[in-house]
């Protein structure tokens, strides 16, 4: 049995560093949804969420007080919207579905809006596309993606063109929110299809009938792990972290067999994620800053980035029978207590959150820049940072959101776990003949292996 | 026979009289046997690590939770009751 001093230490984990589950998301395949009657597979797909997932909530809320760890988030993640819309006109009446199915069940996000288009564009595809900024407008829960380039397909400018045009039609459209509708549609590059975080969560082609998996939390308990080495060598840093790593891990596997069991759903994997809220302590840039940095984004910050983010994840694999998602260090801006006052010194940049991108999980995360930033310019943000996907073979994504009638120096509040943000600045020079030649970007070459 | 089920009471608080005999007679109340009771005061601070056999068949983890629950309302303690699995994964492989 444990020591009574490694209760007492858990118990603070969970009181002082907040330490949680993030969420428990439960994947469901749609393709047996599928028919060409609209109103038919609306039906079909809310019928067959509400009853996979009736008891989501229920389950999620028994195993955080059994367990005393808290779940933060449960949601469910549906088959890419595109995938099972071809034999209808509009895709909104999907968008509603999900989202009043969501709300029957009680979840608090349901991701899976998404289309992927790393080669070529349907007509489902497009439909889909065309109509997120109208679905996420007027919907609650939902969440959407688009993935524009993989390692193998190369880039789809067409779709990063038409990507920045529906990124400023949404911030439009929620404007009332501070774009707010920008804050739940991500653009990926080398998309991963079991991610249990919102907002880029869709449950595979590949994946099965359903899947459990849960995405662990924790850069509190990682940041008060560090407290401990202070001065100490890296070796020792990245040994605390990997140590620290695979206990939070555990917490996440232990919770994923067992929300497994209890719904009858094969367990799918656990992300092993730091990522960030918006609560004091809960910083991964109060992480980077601890082994030695004064501001997060001055130099220094990519190498402790790294170091971070290949600590967690050999700390964790041992911890989980399957690991997957996006399993790295989130740096999403207006979510991190540390981003945020670094953004508003001036000492965190895109630019230099672009460099942090090519060592970390995910992208451009929760980034807000000004209201007339054309839809070109982040047309060719997320060209950028899907090149940096592409050719070093990881996930990215770019999350930005144009904040309408706001300029550097302001800043916008989209409230709870999406925090607040400083407007951002971007570059004054124009990409527009660059992102309008559209085309795509051929797959990179990555070795001449015979 | 099933597989033991153990769980770990875990109170924290101002010392005063009676906080064992309370807790150990809602124990007694929901059929949970006592194996194990590690307790200090420090500095008129009272901790305690409790770990108790929850297998039986009459004892339900959340009514026993919320017993417990409410009487650290009623102490004005911090009083809670976890399964011991979480403890067990995190520390040991």
């Amino acid at each position: 049995m444990v020591s009574t001093s490694e209760i007492l230490s858990t118990l603070k984990m969970i009181d002082k560093q907040k330490l949680d589950v993030r969420t428990i998301t439960m994947g469901i395949s749609l393709f047996g949804c599928v028919s060409d009657d609209e109103k038919r597979l609306c039906d079909n797909v809310y019928d067959h969420i509400t009853k996979t997932a009736g008891n989501l909530v229920k389950v999620g809320e028994e195993i955080e007080r059994e367990f005393g760890v808290p779940i933060v988030n449960k949601r469910i993640s549906v088959t890419p919207a595109a995938l099972v819309t071809g034999g209808i006109k509009n895709p909104v009446s999907l968008a509603r579905a999900l989202d009043r199915a969501a709300r029957e069940v009680g979840v608090n996000f349901i991701g899976g809006y998404s289309a992927l288009v790393q080669k070529g564009i349907t007509r489902a595809d497009r439909a889909v596309m065309e109509s997120i900024p109208e679905a996420l407008s007027t919907t609650e829960f939902l969440c959407s993606s688009v993935n524009v380039g993989t390692t193998r397909a190369g880039i789809d400018m067409d779709a990063v063109k038409m990507m920045g045009k529906i990124i400023k039609e949404t911030s439009l459209r929620t404007a009332d929110r501070g774009g707010l509708g920008c804050a739940k549609l991500v653009v990926f590059t080398n998309a991963v299809e079991d991610n249990p975080f919102m907002a880029g969560a869709f449950h595979g082609p590949g994946e099965g009938d359903s899947a459990v998996s849960v995405g662990v939390s924790g850069p509190g308990v990682v940041k008060n792990a560090l407290e401990h080495v202070k001065g100490e060598k890296f070796d020792v840093v990245a040994e605390t972290i990997k140590r620290t790593a695979f206990r939070i891990t555990r917490i996440g596997q232990l919770v994923a067999m067992e929300a497994s069991r209890r719904l009858n759903v094969p367990f799918g994997i656990v992300d092993l994620s730091l990522a960030p809220t918006p609560a004091v302590g809960d910083s991964v840039a109060a992480i980077l800053e601890e082994m030695g940095l004064e501001c997060c984004g001055t130099h220094g910050t990519t190498a402790a980035l790294a170091l971070l983010n290949d600590a967690v994840k050999k700390g964790g694999v041992m911890a989980s029978s399957h690991v997957g998602g996006l399993s790295g260090a989130f740096i999403p801006v207006s979510e991190d207590i540390g981003m945020i006052h670094a953004a508003e010194k001036g000492a965190l940049t895109l630019d230099k959150l672009e460099a942090m991108t090519c060592v970390c999980s995910v992208g451009l995360d929760m980034i807000a820049v000004p209201g007339d930033t054309s839809a070109e310019t982040i047309s060719a943000i997320i060209a950028d940072e899907s090149a940096i996907g592409m050719i070093n073979n990881k996930t990215v994504a770019v999350r930005v959101i144009p904040v309408p009638g706001k300029n550097v120096g302001d800043s916008v509040e989209f409230g709870g776990l999406l925090g607040y943000a400083p407007i951002m600045p971007i570059h004054p020079f124009s990409s527009s003949e660059f992102v309008n030649r559209g085309g795509r970007i051929p797959a990179p070459l990555h070795s001449l292996r015979n | 026979m099933n597989e033991m089920k153990k769980a770990v009471v875990t109170v924290l608080g101002i010392d005063r009289k009676g906080i064992i005999a309370h807790v150990s007679n809602i124990l007694l109340h929901h059929d949970a046997n006592i194996l194990d009771i590690n307790q200090t005061v420090v500095s008129e601070y009272f901790n305690m690590v409790l770990i108790a056999d929850i297998s039986s068949d009459a004892c339900s983890f959340s009514a026993l939770s919320d017993a417990l629950t409410k009487l650290g309302q009623e102490l004005g303690l911090q009083i809670r009751v976890q399964r011991s699995e979480i403890f067990e994964a995190m520390y040991r492989v």
